[in-house]
């Protein structure tokens, strides 16, 4: 049959699986509005912000493991997704963002609303398509899917210009795609697999590192299975949070910048590393010149460019995280022996590890007078359904969820990690929502990127989206405050809010429900009401202002010299 | 060190630009770049002269692969290749300078492609180090306008590559 080209796009759409799309309409893309009107299979929500739509398409896509669609007009419409594709691109998230584009006889011409999106993304695509001609339409989505997912995801563009969307072709969508110069390696080699494993038995001081590589590689399930075979101590990125049980004993939890000290020693003293699905980003190493000095490394990666970008490896493996793990625990398995000695081998290991936990837990000290945003987080635990949906924005708060949370399931953390985009938290726990209608969602924000994004109350609202808003408001910047107290004698500069907002009343405004305290005791109550509550909810906690985020390691400073409290 | 890489690239929209924004977004250094259709037809060829350490080049050679659009990426700088560059010199040309632009032209096998009462423009080819060479000889006679091609590189030996 014959069809229109914004009529093929919702067909490609549909034969992807996809459910949910978040769009928000223009001059460019009316006609796609035009036949979603009575395209009744696609589930459209509106965000009041493109910005928010890309990044609730991410959230989407963090929280199912689908790809996330979004949707924009031309110009100003397509610029406000930039900060969402490189939030996605940064953290490896599969999106398809469509644009709408001038007709192609008046592109180059400066029309109005043009802008050359292809461009402007390329840095922070994995890549992107021009519609030309509406006979490419099919296959350039089928495409789009596929890079999307494929490989190391992230997110590809398909620019859609208006003319294209009106003409006329018959729709046929593709069975297969192939693309000869693009062929994601997915199969670890086998001998370097043996290889590895044989590392891991003799080495005496090992460490699992993991990043957000196994969470998107779905090789949660094979990390966890592995490790425990081997009782090999665990950490993992703030990416790779979920991906092992926090509340397993050879669990060291996040490593890093803010990372716990147990982590953070154990990288530095250990004898071998293996990294999952890991890039050595300068937030994990510190100062790379000491970075684990007597470690060899294991790398494994779907993605080759990760491997030795920053750091040597001794043993590079390419290949999907998930299946080079299925490998190494039927190679465990077929050498039971050496896997019991080497349990006993790294008991002292083990021992040097506890010491450091014991010596130097995270932990913060409590009050009675005044909200500690940690207590506030561990509350939230507590209270929260296990498979909870938590999404964070970026700053201080970030940092305490992080380390208090304990995440136990991959895909139950969402957050900025590569981009550190605030505004991120609100309209990424929304995409999980829509999602997940029946699962809690949880969103911690401070109180200045709540504010990056906060017009998406009306969206959560409207479409019945009851996503429970935390703010643990301090009044500042917190994170550069921090930074400002620690490094900058105090000079806070731009960072005090002064104004304080009445967020009550703002929730209010929206047609949401509020509430704030500064109490301590008043907590446990409040997040209870607010998990009763059918709708979306604002919960205000307003924290000790001057709280800071410890451990830290300073930038550029090794990992093992971290101010542990200052 | 210099390396002399060739990507066998799709014929597609934009794809010269993601080289290019590869190497400037990444601070990787580009000494020359070619690029110009092949025999087959949906398939281009660039060849980049670019600077680096063992693992820049690693990166370089990994991050063009990651590119959708390119299908083959080939460090020649083994000496598995054959490298040629041309070259369009515009030189002062009066009096007694004329013979002695004459004498290097000739030793060169380098062609005289435009003459005026002041001035040769000379066509070169050679290996990009010939080229350079004599271009070290023109200098000091006044060299007015010049244009490289930049160079190509093909693979030594019987075997060719295809798509
Ligand atoms: C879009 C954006 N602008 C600026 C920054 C720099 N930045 C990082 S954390 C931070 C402070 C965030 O303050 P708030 O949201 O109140 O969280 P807190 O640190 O107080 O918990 C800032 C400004 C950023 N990460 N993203
Ligand atoms: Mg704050």
């Amino acid at each position: 049959m014959k069809m229109n080209g914004a009529r093929i796009m919702l067909e490609c759409l549909k034969k992807e699986g996809v459910d949910t799309i978040f769009g928000y309409p223009g001059g460019t893309v009316i006609n796609i509005y035009d036949e979603l009107f009575s395209f009744k299979e696609i589930r459209h929500i509106l965000p009041r912000h493109e910005q928010a739509g890309t990044h609730a398409a991410d959230g989407y896509a963090r929280a199912t493991g689908r790809v996330g669609v979004c949707l924009a007009t031309s110009g100003p419409g397509a610029t406000n997704t930039v900060t969402g594709i490189a939030t996605a691109y940064m953290d490896s998230i599969p999106m398809v963002i469509i644009t709408g584009q001038v007709p192609t006889p008046l592109i180059g011409n400066d029309a109005f609303q043009e802008v050359d999106i292809i461009g402007i993304t390329r840095p922070c695509t994995k890549h992107s398509f021009l519609v030309k001609d509406v006979k490419d339409l099919a296959m350039i989505m089928k495409k789009a899917f596929y890079i999307a997912r494929t490989g190391r995801p992230g997110p590809v563009l398909v620019d859609f210009p208006k003319d294209v969307q009106i003409a006329q072709t018959e729709f046929v969508y593709p069975e297969t795609v192939e693309i000869r110069s693009y062929k994601p390696k997915l199969e670890g080699h086998p001998r370097q697999v043996e290889k590895a494993m044989a590392m891991i038995l003799e080495a005496q001081r090992p460490v699992v590192y993991v990043g957000g590589g196994a969470v998107l590689g779905n090789a949660a399930e094979e990390l966890t299975t592995l490790c425990r075979k081997l009782t090999i101590p665990v950490t993992t990125t703030l990416m790779g949070l979920g991906s092992f049980p926090e509340n397993d004993p050879n669990s060291l939890g996040m490593l890093g910048m803010h990372g716990a000290y147990c982590a953070n020693m154990a990288m530095t003293n250990a004898d071998l590393i293996v990294a999952i699905g890991a890039r050595f980003d300068d937030r994990v190493t510190g100062k790379l010149a000491t970075f684990a000095p007597h470690a060899k490394i294991i790398h494994i990666d779907v993605d080759p460019t990760s491997i030795k970008k920053n750091v040597r490896v001794d043993l590079p493996i390419v290949g999907d995280v998930k299946d080079v793990l299925t490998r190494m625990i039927k190679q465990a398995d077929k050498l039971k022996d050496k896997v019991t000695e080497f349990k006993t081998a790294i008991a002292p290991w083990q021992t040097d590890i506890a010491g450091w936990k014991d010596k130097h837990p995270i932990g913060y000290k409590n009050s009675t007078t005044v909200i500690k945003p940690q207590f506030v987080i561990q509350k939230l635990r507590e209270l929260s359904d296990d498979d909870a949906i938590i999404s964070t924005d970026v700053g201080q708060h970030q940092m305490w969820t992080a380390q208090f949370f304990q995440f136990n399931r991959p895909r139950t953390l969402l957050t900025s990690g590569g981009l550190g985009t605030m505004g991120y938290g609100l309209p990424s726990a929304m995409g999980a929502q829509a999602a997940f209608p029946g699962r809690q969602v949880i969103t911690i924000c401070g109180d200045g990127g709540v504010q990056m994004n906060i017009q998406e109350l009306a969206t959560l609202v409207q479409n019945k989206l009851p996503v429970k808003i935390v703010i643990l408001n301090n009044n500042f910047l917190g994170m550069v405050r921090q930074w400002q107290e620690l490094f900058f004698d105090k000079r806070y500069s731009s960072t005090c809010m002064e104004l304080p907002i009445d967020f009550v009343k703002l929730a209010d405004a929206y047609g949401a429900k509020g509430f704030s305290t500064s109490k301590p005791g008043d907590v446990e109550k409040i997040i209870k009401q607010a998990f009763k509550e059918k709708g979306p909810v604002i919960m205000e906690f307003k924290i000790a202002r001057e709280e800071k985020v410890l451990p830290m390691v300073p930038a550029g400073a090794a990992l093992n010299e971290m101010v542990l409290n200052a | 060190m210099q390396h002399t890489i060739s990507v066998l690239v799709e014929n597609e929209f934009g794809v010269l630009s993601r080289v290019a924004s590869l190497f400037s977004g990444r601070g990787f250094n580009i000494d020359s770049l070619t690029v110009a259709p092949t025999n087959e037809e949906k398939m281009s060829r660039m060849t980049i002269v670019t600077r680096g350490d063992d693992q820049i080049l690693e990166q370089i050679t990994k991050q063009l692969n990651k590119l959708i659009d390119i299908i083959k990426v080939i460090d020649f700088t083994d000496g598995s290749g054959v490298e040629r560059e041309l070259a369009l010199i515009k030189v002062t040309a009066e009096d007694e300078s004329r013979a002695e632009v004459l004498r290097i032209v000739d030793i060169f096998r380098a062609k005289i492609i435009d003459v005026t009462p002041k001035s040769y423009t000379i066509e070169a080819t050679g290996n990009p180090v010939k080229i350079d060479a004599i271009l070290d000889l023109l200098r000091p006679l006044g060299l007015k306008e010049l244009v490289r091609t930049g160079a190509v590189a093909i693979g030594r030996g019987a075997k060719g590559w295809k798509g």
